[in-house]
């Protein structure tokens, strides 16, 4: 009567394990010094901001949708945050506490649509993204720099690792994030009808679950990470540029999906993102120690890979279809 | 009040039918109900209504003598009418344990998910239906009973008084199908009202204690299942069959002599089965033969007609047309050797509504065609205009969607369409349903004008006394099995009722 024991939704994740193992091994074998604390901790704070943003897009995946907007959402974040802190002298922790608001408040509000009018995600966001890009434009075309020393000095802050590396602020928040993202994903209502809305939305809203709520709070959600992504970018590179985030939403799908989520929804879980974001990290680190191949290559890489796990997910929906069908 | 559940005069109308009308349904606590009718009796209808999927536009609901109006299925199941349908509306991804509790989940005093106790309860509640299994291990992984038993489970947990099972066992094996008996006595002891739809006979006979047969909207009766024969129950659910078949003597004999059975076998399947749809049947088809598919829904008529026409793959045996073996589980092959299929579900599978009424009569010709020798337009006109007036199909031109025809013209356009290229053996799934009178005696001249002409049809409907009237011969099938032949005299729907209610039943 059972089939088999290997539990299909595991599969995903236990090839970015292994594929995240690998590389890591390879890089550290290949190239002198790459397998250090510093490097590591590098990893992190690199791609915080991208890692924070796929935190979000991580529910948007599994509830079947997808959040297009993030990455303007990110430059609109920056640039607001510049604008307001360095060239009008206001409250920078109470600037950011608002624009952690203000970008939660546009993920509901595309959420709202995405719920109440049945509208695909994919075109909601893809209007936001537009709108978020366009604002930023508007406010300023220039980069503005971010000059404020309370935020210079958090910035700076880290956890010491050792004598002379420390675990950096941005760092701290990107795994604090993936903490929080994991602990909705796992121990709330909320979480668990996100996985069930992307499995089946039919099935959930026959089984009585608050399907449209639910929605809302997955835009939202993926809103507020996108603001704190924008905050931590920011911080990072001392400026608001209204042309920066370009194409980062695609990368945290990339990410999403080579941490081993099902593009189609209903399975993946939150730490496997993080690896996903450590992967692009890795691939990343792996050329700049070569110094000879073109920083593009990162990008063939990893389309590769996506490839890859795209079709190691069909395969894997193709056989979960067959145990249903089967005798 | 007596009853658990009651309904005063319930109907309701969708436009352009009266689905429902003065239906009395009255469900006793610790009782199984059936719920019997034919397709398009008005069965799932009402279980749309008592399950709150639909508002019924007139008489009242009475729960424990209390009148309720439900908005939202969540609603019907929070007040105590939990419906399992047939389809099962769980997560397939998730746990077992989680699907049972997914948007009840308990939780621990720090506000997260108690999963510990999430998994404890779920055993405990599983082990009440005597199902004990690993509740950590996803739904998928489990067969179809299975999951069934945990919708079940989950509808329990709902605290229901009614329990509304719609075709449960219509995708379980026999030993599956009495596991679920089982639960079910188990959930009667405990009190709860359950309505029980099946198609198959012998299981409401093996599970019930009463059956309201429904017709055409209609509630027929309420009988109790002991004291009533199949011959009885058989005559509540089709009709009155004495009445048909006086009424439809003269064109009988005109199907007789029509069918003059020549040695030239047009259609010819062997051995064909296919597990969970037929068992090993033969047929065949000789030129201008009209050959019936008689039984009731769930007989597995359409099954027979999707494998002939390579929809489906048989697991064994093959079809010949005109002594040629087809491919099987390819329609264009079928369609290539002269085959034409008018489906059960015309809107759906038959007609391209959009299209109008030429796109939708040259269709089968340019396939068969291919893209490359595309017919011109005027060819297309012309074709077309044969057929609107050969069939005398109403519509006010060729270029009229076939959407906004009535429903006997759209089954003469997809007749058009099978006749326009070289057909040989036209099957017709149910090419009466849901047209009216006068359209349907049109509707079967026209099909024995046809045989006439030298086709070959399967004649499929669950209407007796149609088969009767127009088949020269028929095929009776039975819970998936052929279980005989009738031809002649004996074939009339008397006759083909005394042979599906007959004999033992098909295990």
């Amino acid at each position: 009567m059972r089939a088999p024991n290997i539990k299909a939704r595991h599969v995903p994740i236990i090839a970015t394990v292994v594929v995240f193992g690998l590389l890591y091994a390879a890089a550290s074998m290949h190239f002198r010094n790459f397998f250090s604390l510093r490097v590591f901790a590098n990893l992190f704070t690199d791609n915080a901001f991208m890692g924070i943003v796929a935190v979000g897009m991580t529910f948007a995946v599994l509830s079947g949708g997808i959040d297009l907007s993030v990455g303007s959402v990110v430059a609109c974040t920056g640039i607001i945050m510049s604008k307001l802190i360095t060239q009008h002298g206001f409250d920078p922790f109470l600037t950011a506490a608002m624009l952690l608001a203000a970008g939660t408040l546009f993920g509901t509000i595309m959420g709202c649509f995405i719920a109440f009018y049945d509208l695909p995600p994919f075109i909601v966001t893809l209007a936001g993204m537009f709108f978020a890009r366009g604002s930023s434009q508007i406010i300023s075309l220039e980069s503005i720099p971010l000059k404020s020393d309370v935020l210079t000095a958090v910035a700076k802050f880290g956890i010491p690792m050792s004598a002379r590396v420390r675990f950096p602020f941005a760092a701290i928040v990107l795994v604090a994030s993936v903490l929080a993202g994991t602990w909705i994903a796992q121990f709330t209502k909320f979480g668990r009808n996100v996985y069930a809305i992307g499995d089946s939305e039919q099935s959930a809203v026959m089984m009585g679950l608050p399907v449209r709520r639910t929605k809302i709070g997955i835009y939202a959600l993926s809103g507020f990470f996108a603001s704190l992504g924008g905050v931590i970018y920011t911080l990072y590179t001392s400026a608001g540029y209204s042309l920066s985030g370009m194409g980062l939403e695609l990368d945290a799908i990339a990410s999403v999906v080579i941490g081993g989520t099902l593009l189609s929804g209903g399975v993946g879980y939150l730490p496997g993102t993080l690896l996903g974001v450590l992967i692009q990290g890795v691939i990343k680190t792996a050329i700049i120690f070569d110094g000879t191949l073109n920083s593009w290559w990162t990008k063939i890489i990893i389309g590769s890979l996506l490839f890859i796990f795209i079709l190691l997910q069909t395969w894997i929906a193709k056989s979960a279809r067959f145990r249903r069908s089967g005798p | 009040m007596d009853y658990l559940l009651e309904t005063s005069r319930i109907g309701i109308s969708f436009p352009g039918v009266k689905a429902l009308s003065g239906i009395d349904f009255r469900l006793k606590a610790g009782e199984v109900h059936a719920l019997m009718g034919q397709n398009g009796a008005g069965k799932s209808t009402l279980l749309k209504i008592l399950s709150g999927v639909y508002r019924q536009d007139e008489g009242r609901i009475f729960l424990k003598g209390r009148e309720v109006n439900f908005s939202s299925p969540t609603e019907a199941q929070h007040s105590g009418i939990s419906t399992v349908h047939q389809e099962i509306n769980l997560i397939p991804t998730l746990s077992v344990a989680e699907n049972l509790f997914l948007g009840i989940q308990p939780r621990t005093s720090s506000g997260r998910l108690d999963w510990k106790k999430i998994h404890r309860d779920s055993e405990n509640i599983l082990s009440r239906l005597d199902l004990r299994i690993d509740v950590s291990e996803q739904l998928n992984s489990y067969s179809t009973a299975i999951r069934q038993f945990v919708a079940i489970a989950r509808s329990l947990l709902f605290s229901a008084d009614v329990l509304i099972l719609d075709e449960p066992t219509s995708s379980l094996d026999k030993d599956e199908a009495a596991k679920l008996f089982a639960v079910i006595r188990g959930l009667k002891r405990d009190g709860l009202g359950i309505i029980f739809v099946t198609h198959f006979l012998d299981q409401m006979y093996e599970i019930s204690d009463r059956a309201t047969v429904l017709r055409n909207g209609e509630m027929i009766g309420c009988f109790e299942a002991a004291g009533l024969s199949r011959m009885d129950l058989i005559t509540a659910m089709v009709g009155d069959a004495q009445a048909a078949r006086a009424e439809n003597e003269p064109s009988k004999r005109r199907a007789r002599t029509s069918q003059a059975p020549g040695d030239e076998r047009i259609l010819e399947a062997s051995g064909l089965s296919r597990s969970g749809a037929i068992e090993p049947i033969d047929l065949s088809i000789g030129k201008g033969e009209v050959i019936g598919l008689a039984g009731l829904l769930g007989s597995g008529r359409s099954e027979t007609a999707r494998i002939l026409f390579g929809i489906d793959a048989p697991d064994k045996g093959d079809v010949r047309i005109c002594g040629s073996r087809l491919k099987p589980c390819s329609p264009i092959d079928a369609i290539m050797a002269g085959m034409g299929f008018c489906p059960e579900d015309r809107k759906t599978e038959g007609i391209i509504g959009n299209l109008s009424v030429r796109e939708n009569i040259i269709l089968a010709l340019q396939a068969s065609r291919g893209l490359r020798r595309m017919l011109g337009r005027e060819e297309q006109a012309a074709i077309a205009g044969k057929f609107i007036e050969a069939l005398s199909i109403k519509t006010s031109s060729a270029e009229e969607a076939v959407k906004n025809l009535s429903g006997g013209n759209q089954q003469k356009v997809i007749i058009a369409r099978w006749l326009a290229s070289n057909l040989r053996v036209l099957i017709l799934d149910e090419p009466t349903r849901g047209i009216d009178v006068a359209s349907k005696s049109e509707m079967q001249n026209l099909i024995l004008s046809l045989a006439d002409q030298g086709l070959g049809v399967l004649f499929i409907s669950s209407e007796l006394d149609e088969v009767a009237r127009c088949c020269g011969r028929a095929a009776v099938l039975r819970d998936r099995r052929k279980i005989g032949e009738l031809s002649g005299d004996e074939l009339s729907p008397d006759g083909i009722m005394r042979m599906i209610a007959g004999g033992e039943s098909a295990a």
